[in-house]
């Protein structure tokens, strides 16, 4: 019932979105998670306790993530244009999601490093370990069940975000619904979008399980 | 090996109250291969005061010696290169979930930077001492507490420390599996020569394996010696509290109606004699009727073993006048026993 231009497009649609979660997923993860990490670490009573660092970075992460990404796309336009050279399209819309993404990333990050039992930094001190010694080999590693868990929550979150990003010719599965689902009257379009993006949450999801239940070395059966 | 003077640790008080003193005047001295013991009931300071020794606590004021080492002058890095000559154990075991039971014992060796081949060297050995070889590759969530502990032992000893401190390391353990860890424990300390500072609110831990203990309470050490002397002759009504379950010093209720404080009409002194060490086979009970034609009615005894040393306590009356109760003390003074008056017995009503 789908024509093979309909198809095509949904195709399209669909690496396009696939490219954006990707890209400002991955860009996300390299600046959200050693933010993540720091700020786990420097909060009251941590292992490099610093509150100034804490307090400003806290206010930064928070900053992003109670602006509408809506609102954020279009603010940030100016610092878009200065990072793609460009204010339209996927790579542009990129930029926005990145800088949704890390803020997000960071503190879900913060979050599962906080679970870390102290005692472990308690037994590693012990041993002798440096600061860095004990985020690489006790925090991250045991972290790592948690991280899994909220980078795939941060995935899914991106997924939705991409739909958005139509707003400033970004293209993707939102995109194509709202272009052609709602502005031309194609219910079966819009169909197609929200099937296909519930299978893609739904993959995302699964897999994301799947390896966090794989690096999640604490509920083992003898 | 481990000289703590005059430590005292302060914290202030949240919203400005009065400061909390969580130790005060705390000097210890534990010898080169000695099985130290803390005891004290939770909130007494032993968990701080075990942690001033590696200094995971810092202390407000005051001296920690470990080795020759003035703990307190180290800069942080070489703190932490002291810190690979102390092994430490936790309640909770505190091993890394992610890393099997090989790569748990192997992280002090990594952190220390310690060649692959070299840690492998080190760790299987260590495996069998602890009898976990054939678990080298499990992760700890497959082991029971027992394990558990053993791989935390395991990997405090990695580093081939002089000083394993153990943070009430059979807390969280069964009755059955406290005593195997703690014969290990004991083991060690034979076969290394390790010396072993461990806290405990237990009492029966510091019978099984320890040498000296020190009893804590509100931040203070209140009384601290041999194992033995102390279990003899406790001191302080909290050390009794401690030790009372495990020796039986006291007197059967039964008896414990006719003893008054004061002497009454017809009635006789009640004695505790105490048997201790070497001395505790001296046939002093016989010589005093002989000697000193003192009869003497045995109301309760005991028997115990501390630390491989039989300890023995005797209670009872003596049916003659105050010069022959006398003379008899200073009989059993003389064979180096204990002898103290524990009141008076009424004549039982007829």
């Amino acid at each position: 019932m789908l024509s093979p231009q309909i198809i095509d497009l949904l195709i399209k649609g669909l690496l396009d979105t696939l490219h954006m979660v990707a890209v400002s997923g991955a860009i996300g993860t390299l600046i959200g998670l050693p933010i993540g990490v720091m700020l786990a670490v420097t909060g009251r009573g941590e292992l490099l306790q610093n509150f100034a660092f804490n307090k400003v970075m806290g206010a930064v992460v928070n900053m992003t993530r109670s602006t509408p990404f809506i609102i954020l796309v279009v603010a940030i336009i100016p610092f878009t244009r200065l990072i793609a050279g460009t204010s339209i399209g996927t790579n542009a819309a990129i930029v926005p999601l990145t800088v949704a993404a890390a803020p997000f990333i960071a503190r879900v990050v913060e979050n599962a490093v906080r679970e870390v039992d102290r005692g472990l930094v308690e037994a590693a001190q012990a041993m002798g370990a440096t600061p860095f010694q004990i985020i690489r080999k006790v925090l991250l590693p045991e972290a790592l069940p948690g991280i899994v868990a909220g980078l795939t929550l941060s995935a899914v979150s991106l997924v939705g975000y991409s739909a958005m990003v139509g707003a400033v010719g970004g293209g993707g599965l939102g995109d194509l619904g709202i272009r052609y689902g709602y502005q031309r009257f194609l219910p079966e379009v819009m169909l197609a979008v929200v099937i296909v993006l519930i299978v893609l949450v739904q993959i995302v999801q699964s897999t994301g399980d799947w390896i966090a239940r794989r690096v999640n070395k604490r509920n083992l059966k003898s | 090996m481990i000289t703590l003077t005059n430590i005292h640790k302060t914290y202030a008080a949240r919203g400005g109250g009065a400061p909390v003193h969580a130790l005060a005047d705390i000097d210890l001295s534990i010898g080169r291969g000695e099985v130290f013991g803390i005891i004290g009931r939770s909130g007494a300071g032993k968990s701080t005061l075990l942690r001033t020794v590696n200094l995971l606590e810092s202390p407000s004021s005051g001296s920690v010696m470990v080795d020759g080492v003035e703990m307190t002058a180290l800069s942080a890095a070489e703190l932490r290169r002291a810190r690979h000559s102390i092994g430490m154990i936790f309640q909770h075991f505190n091993l890394l979930s992610s890393r099997t039971v090989f790569d748990n014992v192997a992280l002090p060796l990594e952190l220390a930077g310690t060649p692959k081949a070299e840690i492998r060297r080190t760790v299987e050995p260590l495996l069998d001492l602890v009898g976990l070889a054939d678990k080298r590759d499990r992760y700890p969530a497959e082991l029971s507490g027992g394990q558990k502990q053993r791989v935390g032992i395991a990997r405090a000893l990695a580093s081939k420390p002089k000083v394993l401190l153990s943070d009430e390391a059979t807390s969280a353990l069964d009755p059955e599996t406290t005593t195997q860890i703690l014969h290990l424990l004991a083991d060690i300390n034979r076969r290394l020569g390790l010396t072993i500072v461990l806290i405990t609110h237990e009492i029966a831990v510091i019978k099984e394996i320890c040498h000296k203990v020190a009893v804590m309470e509100g931040g203070r050490v209140i009384e601290q010696g041999p194992v033995f002397d102390i279990f003899a002759h406790p001191r302080h009504p909290t050390t009794r509290s401690f030790v009372d379950p495990v020796i039986n010093r006291g007197i059967p209720d039964s008896l414990r109606g006719r003893l008054s404080p004061q002497p009454g009409p017809g009635s006789n002194p009640v004695l505790r004699i105490t048997f201790t060490g070497e001395k505790a086979t001296t046939p002093v009970i016989s010589a005093i009727s002989r000697h000193l034609d003192l009869d003497l009615n045995i109301w309760h005894g005991q028997i115990d073993e501390i630390q491989g040393a039989p300890f023995g306590t005797l209670v009872v009356e003596a049916l003659g006048d105050q010069a022959k109760v006398d003379a008899a003390m200073a009989l059993v003074k003389e064979n180096n026993l204990g002898v103290e008056v524990l009141g008076h017995a009424l004549p039982a009503n007829h």
